[in-house]
């Protein structure tokens, strides 16, 4: 396209984008005192927005369009240089070690409140991962991934309320009711269609938090349980800092636990039957995997994640409420999975971080946050729909043979692309 | 058994099924044609009704009568859900059209909570009170006590609407050429048919049907704020499914069905658990007739 011709289309769509946001964005009534404000300088934000915007995302759609292109007719798949970098030994090992120095000396360094908030961030890297088994490896949209999150810290605040159960007790039974949970609500949901199964799940955490705030008897309501006792250390009374410390490492312990369960998972024959589950079910079937059981493992699974986390985090805050597990949790670990890559596990702790820490630390951008956690999962899915840091698959290349055979295999590479279209990542 | 009661029950489930019938026939038409749910359907509804809500109160202290608010309120709000529709369709949905499926319902989850949080921050988050725009009908006076003249202008819109869904559907030009892309895409490109010219149209009615909805329940409720467009979504989504999403009569019945449920349960069992009920029955029509109660269901061809 010309030049004149895509600015003439951008003064079009803003134009249109000035028209479709003007009753929401430029009047605000308030019906009470009978008061109209007009507010033209929104109106002058969302024609600039759109105009640069237009422009962005006509450059972002042509580098898209010209990287298929090039995926269709490039013989060597290059491979991404984050990926490079992980798989460089000389890069690897040295930044493990300063990561895990500043992992290791962070408490003594930071305040209390900021400790806090790593801990938080860690609790959130825990529950992508978890959630990204089921995502992520296995394909299931699971929307009400908060739900067993919930189960597990109410397990350990009523479990502690009526028979003064402590934390280590409580912390497997936590993830046990996770997995029972999941296997409950799993079981008959898993057989359908995957669009429905979202549905579904995103109602099944609805029930589960209107039924805690409704059951009175049961769950205390919507105010919630208080005074839950933090975790224990062998009978030794800490202080509210070391408390923090304590639980901040024990959140690394959990996260470090995570990332080794679910690695050792990704290449386990389980794992390699989820993705290929993901991938397509018939062909899935007709290999002879079983659909329902596979499904269920991942399930529960993830579900078990969220479980122990939940206790975890009612251990940490102390107090919990229906209003700590509501829909918008889900989304946010979704769009961590989302942000992060799905099946990437290094891509899904950055992703954590990414949107735990910065509405953290950047104070002003806070209130801006759910609408930026909208606006990343709709982006990340046109542009990017791999993450941040896609996960890597397992391929096999054939080194060596004759001459005619490699140039079958080149043409073999250029036909796979063009079939799988979009899929290949 | 008390009838009276019953009746009242009867009329309530009525009216809410009506509204939900409404919006699901959004879910099931853009569902039919390019299998994708459209997560974002409910807050096109919540921004009809916050549109006609600011239209009608600019409209109001400018002095206009009462009929001429309702007549272009109501405009104003099929207009901009339309046009939300068709701005969402092209933005998170067609660059997405060949992409594996799990990609655009999460686009479509991603614009739902944007579309939230935009009307959160570029209005209020407090509940508005929405004014009447339904005049009394004087010859329901009798009757008032039991069904109110909004909700029966409610269920009449209702019965109207999907009278003329379905000849648009059956007879016009338009309608063909959806029943077609909802059989097949590719087949329809090649006998001609702009496809996505079709899909655009799709969401442009569905939306306003929405917006339809939307601006019959504010004035009935009284109250909006940003968050109704999220449960009366799923809620929709649920009345789509359980009369079999696809199809146009089933949206309308899985609406009625749906709205019965939640009337005679919050008024015989308890009021607490409302929504429990609807995604209760939602969970249970998906494990044991997931086709829904009109839908076929279909094999998978390899």
């Amino acid at each position: 396209m010309s030049k004149a011709g895509e600015v003439k289309e951008s003064v079009i769509i803003t134009l249109w984008f000035v028209f479709l946001t003007f009753p929401i964005m430029v009047i605000r009534v308030n019906p009470i005192e009978d008061v109209v404000e007009w507010r033209w300088n929104n109106l002058i934000l969302v024609a600039v927005g759109s105009f640069f915007g237009s422009f962005i995302w006509r450059y972002l759609m042509q580098k898209k369009e010209a990287g298929r292109k090039k995926a269709e007719t490039d013989e060597a798949d290059k491979i991404p240089l984050t990926q490079r970098l992980l798989r460089d030994r000389r890069f690897c090992i040295p930044a493990l070690i300063v990561i895990a120095l500043v992992i290791g000396i962070f408490p003594f360094v930071f305040s209390a409140y900021q400790v806090n908030i790593m801990s938080s961030a860690l609790i959130f890297v825990v529950l992508g991962l978890g959630l990204n088994i089921v995502v992520g490896l296995a394909g299931l949209l699971d929307l009400g991934y908060v739900a067993f999150y919930a189960v597990g810290a109410y397990t350990y605040a009523l479990l502690n309320h009526h028979f003064g159960l402590g934390f280590w007790t409580v912390l497997p039974l936590g993830a046990v009711m996770g997995a029972v949970f999941g296997i409950l609500l799993g079981f008959p949901v898993l057989r359908l269609r995957g669009d429905y199964l979202a549905i579904v799940t995103l109602g099944f955490g609805e029930i589960i938090r209107l039924v805690l705030e409704n059951w009175n008897d049961f769950s205390f309501g919507p105010s919630g349980i208080a005074n839950i006792p933090r975790p224990g250390f062998f009978g030794i009374d800490f202080s509210y800092e070391q408390a923090i410390t304590y639980i901040y490492y024990l959140m690394i312990a959990m996260a470090l636990f995570t990332i080794f369960v679910v690695n050792r998972l990704q290449n386990s024959r389980i794992g390699r039957a989820w993705i290929a589950l993901r991938e397509d079910e018939i062909a899935c079937q007709a290999m002879g995997i079983d659909k329902t059981k596979t499904k269920l493992t991942a399930f529960a699974l993830g579900a078990t994640w969220a479980g122990m986390v939940g206790v975890i985090f009612a251990a940490k805050t102390g107090f919990i409420n229906p209003a700590s597990f509501t829909f918008l949790e889900s989304a946010i670990i979704l769009s961590i999975v989302v942000l992060g890559g799905m099946g990437s596990i290094i891509g899904v702790i950055i992703g954590a971080f990414i949107l735990i820490l910065l509405p953290e630390y950047l104070r002003a951008f806070s209130d801006y946050r759910m609408l930026l956690f909208g606006a990343i999962m709709v982006i990340m899915m046109v542009f990017r729909p791999q993450g941040i840091i896609s996960g890597v698959r397992r391929t096999y290349e054939f080194k060596g043979g004759t001459e005619e055979e490699k140039e079958k295999s080149k043409l073999m590479k250029i036909e796979t692309p063009a079939a799988e279209g979009e899929d290949a990542p | 058994m008390d009838w009276e009661y019953f009746f009242e029950l009867f009329l309530g489930g009525l009216t809410r099924g009506s509204i939900y019938a409404l919006i699901a026939l959004g879910y099931t038409m853009v569902y039919g044609i390019i299998e994708l749910i459209n997560f974002a359907h409910g807050e096109i509804y919540m921004i009809g009704a916050f549109t006609a809500l600011i239209v009608a109160n600019v409209l109001t202290m400018m002095g206009m009568n009462e009929i001429a608010i309702l007549i272009l309120a109501s405009i104003a709000a099929i207009v901009y859900a339309s046009a939300y529709g068709f701005t969402i369709e092209k933005i998170a949905y067609k660059p997405l059209r060949h992409a594996p499926r799990l990609s655009p319902l999460i686009s479509a989850i991603g614009m739902s909570i944007f579309l939230q949080n935009y009307v959160l921050l570029a209005q209020t988050s407090d509940f508005l009170p929405f004014p009447s725009l339904i005049p009394e009908v004087a010859f329901l006076d009798p009757i008032a006590h039991i069904i109110s003249s909004a909700e029966v202008i409610i269920i009449l819109t209702t019965a109207i609407v999907m009278v003329l869904l379905t000849l648009l559907i059956k007879f016009t030009r338009m309608g063909k050429a959806m029943r077609a892309t909802a059989q097949d895409r590719s087949m329809a490109m090649l006998v001609g048919i702009n496809v996505n010219r079709v899909i655009s149209t799709t969401f442009v009615i569905g939306s306003s049907l929405a917006a339809i909805g939307g601006v019959l329940i504010a004035s009935h409720i009284g109250m909006i704020n940003f968050y109704i467009g999220f449960i009366a979504g799923i809620k929709a989504f649920t009345a789509a499914v359980l009369g079999g999403i696809g199809s146009i009569p089933g949206a309308v019945l899985g609406g009625m069905v749906l709205g019965w449920t939640e009337s005679f349960a919050t008024g015989y069992v308890s009021s607490d658990y409302e929504d429990v009920f609807a995604f209760a029955l939602l969970v249970i029509i998906l494990i044991f007739r997931p086709a829904g109660i009109l839908g076929r269901s279909t094999t998978q061809k390899v």
